[in-house]
């Protein structure tokens, strides 16, 4: 159990959640989030924003019911999670970006801490949110509304570029990593996915992703997977 | 087992523990296939050795890749899963997971599916020779899965009529010497027929109930969300529909019945007792709780004193 510090309103139906707590975790681990007794059924997803010194931070995008009652929460609530869970993104030198797509920006934030000197991307198709917390760990920060925030970032000129966003986005990350490597720019493209789940530590089998070796477990084996190993069906 | 208190008469431990087929359980709070993968996942988070049992994630002969597309979908109060049998197949359960389960304290249940008549047989006989050359015991019972809704060749098929069932369980009963449970479909054409032929046939124990076919549609993509348009649906939703089930079952069979079907707490489980399981299968509620079989045995035991039963068997089938 965890106490709301706060939970502020930043943009239309984004949310920044703090939780005071001894609660660790890799940058683009996730933990599982209840703030309800027997409904909704399942416990909900959410990436690690921040780990502070204090607690623990989300950002997070109410789409329905159970982010509603997140929504709800004012300090002093109590709040269940459970977690760190998963294998989040590889801690990489070299030549790194950081591309996300609207609520995808949530797991970056740690990850921009981490990678000193990064450059990071963050698209938006309406009000941007939190960009400002970037900009003290990014070489470089391009903030873009309304447009496709990958054509923004050369893949030739990286050597690692994590990604996190709508399911289009992650598709067209895929294939810009496939050409950028044909054509002589090995990069390595990691994404984050964001499989429904049931359990959150692979024991349900709910969260399966195609993978070029089999199925694998979003939960965990990652959210994180390396683009060329991911196999998209739709 | 009953410690009585040395001021009082009162029972300070209840005895939960019930045998099925030579097999002891140790309370009756054993975790449903499917949601509890082999014990391992969830052994990180609590001493899985206190549960009754665990009953594996269902296994085939050949490895399974499951189902394509969205496998889970949260309803009113429970969720459909289209899994799709997902597994890794007997033989490499048999290689790698047997050695975890071979230090493991509880009951440890093999979950057996199948897409065909032999494949459901050349799996029984793959465990029964592994259990025989094997120096420790790995697995106390079969239980043999011909209800799941979610996979197109086999399975349910064999799960609705009894007389298709019948062949099958009594081809398994004389592959294996092991213990074996049925596991029937709610959507069997009559599940108390069905659980009556698996005694015929030489079933120690039948577990009921697997997951209901049910859908969701997707109004704005003008489709069901599963690409096997239907899924089975599981958690408290289905819990009044399972506890009939189990009664009119256990009132007409004399093996044990393995009860299941929107568990959430320790009251639930007395009443698929007082209903007349013998032990019961808690499935969804461990993604309500990651501690539940924990968290219900404590419980348990905490009713079982407040209402001053002393053992199970007092209340067990009483209604
Ligand atoms: C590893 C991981 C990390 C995530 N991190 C974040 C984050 O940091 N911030 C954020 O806003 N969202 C994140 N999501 C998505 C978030 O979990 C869903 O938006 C949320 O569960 C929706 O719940 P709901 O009750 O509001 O929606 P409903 O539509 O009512 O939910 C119904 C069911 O669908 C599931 N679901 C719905 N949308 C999604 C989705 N996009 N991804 C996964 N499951 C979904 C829910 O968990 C629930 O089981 C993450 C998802 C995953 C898998
Ligand atoms: C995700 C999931 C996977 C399941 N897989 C299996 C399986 O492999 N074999 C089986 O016999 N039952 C399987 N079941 C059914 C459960 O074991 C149980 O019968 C059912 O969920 C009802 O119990 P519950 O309401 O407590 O979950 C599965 C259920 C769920 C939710
Ligand atoms: S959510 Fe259960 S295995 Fe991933």
């Amino acid at each position: 159990m965890g106490t709301v510090i706060s939970n502020e309103r930043l943009a239309d139906n984004v949310y920044h959640l703090r939780v005071s707590g001894e609660y660790g975790g890799e940058m683009g681990q996730f933990y599982m989030l209840r703030a309800w007794g027997a409904y909704p059924v399942l416990s909900r997803p959410l990436s690690i924003h921040q780990v502070a010194d204090d607690g623990i931070e989300f950002l997070y995008h109410v789409v329905g019911e159970g982010t509603e009652l997140f929504a709800q929460l004012t300090p002093g609530d109590s709040i269940n999670l459970e977690g760190p869970f998963g294998s989040g993104f590889p801690a990489v030198t070299g030549r790194v970006a950081l591309v996300g797509g609207g609520i995808g920006i949530a797991p970056l934030l740690y990850c921009a801490r981490e990678i000193p000197g990064c450059d990071v991307y963050l698209g938006f198709s309406r009000e941007p949110f939190r960009t400002e917390e970037f900009r003290p760990y990014a070489a470089k920060l391009t903030v873009d509304v309304g447009g496709l925030i990958l054509d923004n970032v050369d893949f030739a000129e990286y050597d690692h570029i994590f990604v996190c966003g709508p399911h289009p986005m992650l598709k067209a990350a895929q294939l810009k990593g496939i050409a950028a490597a044909t054509s002589g720019s090995p990069v390595n493209v990691y994404l984050s996915l964001e499989n429904r789940m049931a359990c959150g530590i692979g024991a349900c089998l709910v969260c399966s992703v195609s993978c070029k070796d089999g199925q694998r477990k979003a939960c965990a084996d990652g959210p994180v997977f390396l683009a060329e190993e991911v196999i998209f069906h739709d | 087992m009953i410690n009585i208190g040395d001021s009082s008469s009162r029972n300070t431990e209840a005895d939960l523990s019930t045998r099925i087929a030579g097999v002891t359980f140790k309370n009756p709070i054993v975790m449903a296939s499917g949601t509890f993968g082999f014990g391992k996942e969830y052994a990180k988070y609590y001493d899985v050795n206190e549960l009754g049992g665990i009953s594996g994630k269902g296994l085939t002969l050949q490895p399974k890749a499951g189902n394509q597309g969205t496998r889970v979908y949260e309803t009113a109060s429970g969720m459909l899963n289209s899994v799709g049998l997902e597994n890794p197949g007997v033989a490499a359960f048999l290689d790698k997971e047997c050695a975890y389960w071979e230090t493991l304290d509880t009951v440890r249940i093999v979950n057996l599916g199948g897409n065909t008549f032999e494949d459901y047989v050349a799996g029984a006989e793959l465990i029964q020779k592994d259990a025989d050359t094997r120096g420790r015991k790995a697995v106390d019972m079969i239980e043999l899965n011909i209800s799941c809704p979610n996979v197109k060749e086999g399975g349910i098929a064999f799960g609705i009529r009894t007389c298709d069932a019948r062949e099958l369980v009594r081809a398994v009963r004389q592959a294996t010497s092991l213990p074996l449970s049925v596991k029937l479909s709610p959507n069997a054409e009559d599940i108390a027929d069905m659980a009556l032929m698996c005694q015929e046939e030489g079933a120690d124990a039948v577990s009921l109930i697997n997951t209901i076919s049910g859908m969701k549609i997707d109004v704005r993509r003008r489709r069901s969300v599963f690409n096997n348009l239907y899924a089975g649906l599981s958690g408290p939703a289905i819990k009044p529909i399972a506890l009939r089930m189990v009664n009119q079952v256990a009132k007409r069979v004399d093996i044990p019945v393995i009860g299941m079907g929107g568990i959430t707490s320790a009251t639930d489980i007395v009443e698929f007792i007082m209903a007349g399981a013998a032990v019961v299968q808690v499935g969804t509620y461990n993604f309500m709780n990651m501690r539940a079989g924990q968290d219900l045995l404590r419980d348990l035991r905490q009713f079982m004193i407040e209402e001053n039963i002393a053992s199970l068997d007092e209340i067990r089938g009483i209604v």
